[in-house]
């Protein structure tokens, strides 16, 4: 640490926040040095985002103190907080897309463009955080908008930076020289709240790391002393369960799903268009897309699912189960032994204010739930309660709202209302978005036992670590072109970095035997 | 000190019973004061609104005459609001129906066929329908709004209504009256009771409040189109076609609209007139919001809507309020409703600084 003084820059004292459905924050209690990166981690749902957003003035506490520098402060608003020199990076930029960078900042902090933009590059050469002033937002990478971001916080005077999983965006190649800028900001005194779920960061990066479990801390500790898996037992409260993956062989010849060029425009200016995308997935195997958020995997997925018709693609653009389907509905693919899980839950997958048992008629409505179109109370909970008991729901029953589940268990019903559909092709998108660790684990276990059983499997998603789990094969997306597909035995994360920021075909940084060459690509 | 809403996570059914209750309340309060304002006796302005129209049977079969076509229409037009469809233009398309009803007797006016009123009735819902049928192609076609083409649409369906009475449909020997010859019996609903004008229409938003019930609760197009209103996202993921519950949604209602319209004119007014729907089409959307949009909640609502709409006709005579005093009632009405519906969905805070938070509390 470059400062060995003994008062906290910030301290919090049994501070609490609390929802109607639960207790957030619960008697926090938090110190954070100067010049220190302090961890803040937890399992999703374990309270750190809303930590963060008390201590940015963003919401209001229910009780507690904050003390900043040895006094009493109140945080009531953002402007507070930026007043005493807290800022903050959060999870989803907030900048204008059609401005330049210098045209954002000016909104928030005065002076002329000219010094801004002077300022700007004096910044970035000082904290390795380059970027160019005169550029649009739009045409930015995600790493150098986070760059923007933090130069933002950087041109108030910042005495405590704030970041909600800022890698959680980045390619792995972006993440280095993160960490790099924010040791630079560490060694000139500012400290860093670092919110994180991510362990072996943490233990890189930070010195100090306060453990939330359920909205309550549960240890203070110093990261680099602990294992991964001993921090993980600290995040989750109990040992984590371990996946069983075993190999397993395709089990067609032909593709059960297969996608060839498959091009489609964007009607909105600023979205992404696909262009040339070739994919193939056979029974028996997972095939992953990796990629940075926001490069074309939503507009992928409704078109794979049916639920964005709008393209008007030739019939044999997308084939399933060997039928060309560029053409049917959402409901004629899921009659030929297609199913979806989408990545948004409430609203999409289920319908929140409804029972689980009247949920499972979204989907599963032809799997004799039906008389003559009467609906068949006595079915509906009788499906509703076998899938809660295989997939291990957690839930007062088949009468509780979608919307009272927690995010794991909501996840649970539903990729088992879609398993139980007995799909030959299954896709899931974002598979463990916002789920706690355990049903993460019973998650992607589910999928490879029906790899295991010739299921053929598409899954979306952001997480490299999940994807190298579970994938036998992998692409990436970037701003809508599908990278070739890899074997995930062969590739290591730093390749698929390559293709996330687009570098891999003009240089020859992959691994050796990575490119898939054992099947033809037919295309 | 500083009050907050948070949301609910539970809904309770006592709250959903209790806003009903607590707007009438409200409104009759409000009245009161308006009608102090005004130097009219309240108590007697209240006799003669909630006591008055049950004093004579005469006035009670009134009421089930207002009711009928109250009770119609906002079952029709509750299943499109839960679908989130607004259609605020049953008034045209209860105009429509009435039209359409009104031809047969206008073009066969000496028949006494026993088929005149059927075919009226078949004429009637067809009309409501076609003239809803427009809406919804706009707004499936070229994503037209809803509310603005039904609420137009009833301006064009009354000036095709006056267009009928001042020219071709006009009654030769009346007078030069804007309205069509008086129908025969043969055209009409029998009355239910000697000297009264209740009729057996009475029995159409009976059968379809039974059908209403039976569609939402137990039918899965009910389900599909509660999926489209509550999360359109994840009726578009199970594959439920958004246009057709626009369609269904709209089709609906005309048809009861229609079938109100036709109610009318081939029974207490027995003529097609200028003034035939009684502002039925827009007092509908007040019961639908009051009966909580479920086919029960709504049974009740329209007969309290009926009781003050006859109210309001014995309140004129008897204590000299004027009759917009219903409206202003009806106003009042929905608009308690709306702000007191928030509670449903959320509940109010007091927060005060400094408090501390009782260890293991829940809400």
């Amino acid at each position: 640490m470059s400062d060995s003084s003994t008062t906290p820059l910030l301290s919090l004292r049994k501070v609490s926040k609390r929802y109607p459905a639960l207790i957030a924050n619960d008697q926090i209690d938090l110190d954070v040095m100067p010049g220190s990166i302090h961890a803040v981690l937890g399992e999703n749902g374990a309270g750190k985002s809303t930590l963060m957003k008390l201590i940015y003035g963003v919401i209001d506490a229910d009780g507690g103190e904050f003390i900043w520098d040895g006094e009493r402060v109140e945080l009531r608003n953002t402007a507070t907080a930026r007043q005493l020199g807290i800022g903050m990076v959060f999870q989803h930029f907030s900048l204008f897309e059609t401005l330049s960078v210098v045209e954002n900042i000016s909104l928030t902090i005065s002076g002329t463009r000219k010094e801004l933009a002077k300022r700007v590059r004096e910044l970035g050469a000082t904290f390795h955080l380059e970027v160019d002033p005169e550029a649009s937002v739009h045409s930015l990478s995600v790493g150098e908008r986070q760059r923007v971001e933090i130069i933002r916080c950087l041109l108030q005077d910042l005495k405590l930076l704030i970041l909600d999983e800022p890698t959680s965006v980045l390619p792995p190649q972006h993440v280095r020289s993160l960490f790099d800028a924010l040791r630079k900001l560490q060694s000139n005194g500012v400290s860093i709240l670092y919110i994180s779920h991510k362990l072996e960061e943490i233990r890189e990066l930070c010195d100090t790391a306060t453990i939330l479990r359920g909205g309550k801390v549960t240890g203070i500790v110093n990261p680099n002393e602990k294992t991964a898996r001993e921090l993980a037992t600290l995040m989750i409260g109990r040992n984590i369960p371990q996946i069983e993956a075993r190999a397993h062989k395709r089990d067609t010849d032909t593709p059960i799903l297969e996608i060839t060029h498959l091009n489609a425009k964007n009607p909105d200016p600023f979205g992404t268009h696909l262009s040339d995308i070739n994919l193939s997935v056979y029974g028996g195997e997972i095939v992953g897309i990796a990629g940075v958020s926001g490069n074309g995997q939503q507009e992928l997925a409704r078109i794979i699912s049916g639920e964005d018709l709008s393209h008007r693609l030739s019939d044999a653009t997308i084939k399933m189960l060997d039928r060309p389907a560029a053409a049917l509905s959402v409901t004629d693919r899921r009659n030929l032994g297609f199913s979806f899980v989408p990545e948004e839950r409430l609203g999409r997958g289920a319908i929140p204010p409804m029972t689980l048992s009247q949920n499972t008629l979204l989907t599963a409505y032809e799997k004799g739930l039906l008389n003559n179109g009467f609906i068949r109370k006595d079915k509906l909970a009788e499906y509703a309660s076998q899938c809660i008991e295989d997939f291990d729901v957690r839930c007062s029953g088949i009468d509780a709202n979608a919307n009272s589940l927690s995010g794991g268990n909501l996840q649970k019903f539903i990729v088992g209302r879609e398993l139980m559909l007995k799909p030959k092709l299954l896709f899931v998108s974002q598979p463990t978005w916002g789920v706690d660790v355990g049903a993460a684990v019973a998650i992607r276990q589910r999928l490879l036992d029906l790899r295991d059983e010739g299921v053929a499997i598409l899954v979306i998603s952001e997480e490299l670590e999940e994807l190298f789990e579970i994938c036998d094969r992998l692409h990436v997306i970037r701003d809508g072109t599908l990278s070739p597909p890899l074997i995930s035995s062969k590739v290591t994360p730093d390749d698929i970095g390559e293709y996330m920021i687009g570098t891999a075909n003009s240089s020859d940084n992959l691994s050796p035997g990575v490119k898939e060459s054992t099947y033809a690509h037919q295309v | 000190m500083h009050i907050k809403f948070e949301r609910r996570v539970e809904y309770s059914r006592k709250i959903l019973i209790s806003v009903p209750v607590i707007t009438i309340a409200l409104s009759i309060l409000i009245s009161s004061a308006l009608l102090l304002i005004l130097g009219k006796s309240v108590p007697l302005t209240m006799y003669s609104f909630f006591i008055a129209p049950f004093e004579s049977f005469y006035s009670i079969t009134e009421i089930f005459l207002k009711f009928g076509p109250l009770l119609l229409i906002a079952q029709a037009l509750a299943i499109g609001f839960r679908a989130k469809v607004w259609n605020i233009g049953a008034e045209g398309q209860m105009i429509m129906g009435a039209i359409a009803a009104s031809a047969v007797p206008v073009y066969f006016v000496d028949s006494t066929s026993i088929f005149l009123l059927p075919a009226m009735l078949v004429l009637g819902a067809a009309g409501g329908m076609g003239w809803a049928a427009i809406a919804a192609f706009l707004r499936t076609r070229f994503n037209a709004n809803e509310i603005l083409v039904t609420l137009m649409l009833t301006s064009i369906a009354l000036q095709v209504l006056y267009y009928l009475l001042l020219g071709p449909w006009k009654d030769p020997q009346g007078f030069n009256f804007p309205q069509t010859v008086l129908f025969q019996d043969e055209a009409l609903f029998s009355p239910l009771f000697q000297a009264t004008r209740l009729n057996t229409s009475v029995l159409i938003p009976i059968l379809f409040t039974i059908g209403a019930w039976v569609f939402m609760e137990k039918r899965f197009g009910g389900f599909k189109l509660q999926v489209g209103g509550l999360a359109p996202n994840a009726a578009i993921y199970a594959g439920f076609s958004a246009k057709g519950a626009v369609w269904r949604s709209l089709l609906i209602a005309g048809f009861a609209a229609g079938l109100a319209g036709m109610s009318e004119v081939a029974g207490p007014i027995a003529q097609l007139q200028r003034s035939i729907t009684s502002g039925y089409g827009y007092s509908a959307i007040i019961v639908a919001y009051l009966g909580a949009l479920h086919p029960i909640g709504i049974i009740f609502a329209a007969f309290f809507l009926a009781v003050i709409q006859i109210g309001g006709d014995v309140a004129l005579v008897s204590a000299g309020v004027p009759i917009s005093a219903v409206h202003v009632f009806q106003g009042l009405l929905l608009v308690f409703y709306l702000a007191t519906y928030t509670f449903v969905n959320y509940r109010l805070r007091i927060l005060r600084p400094g408090k501390s938070l009782p260890v293991g509390a829940t809400s």
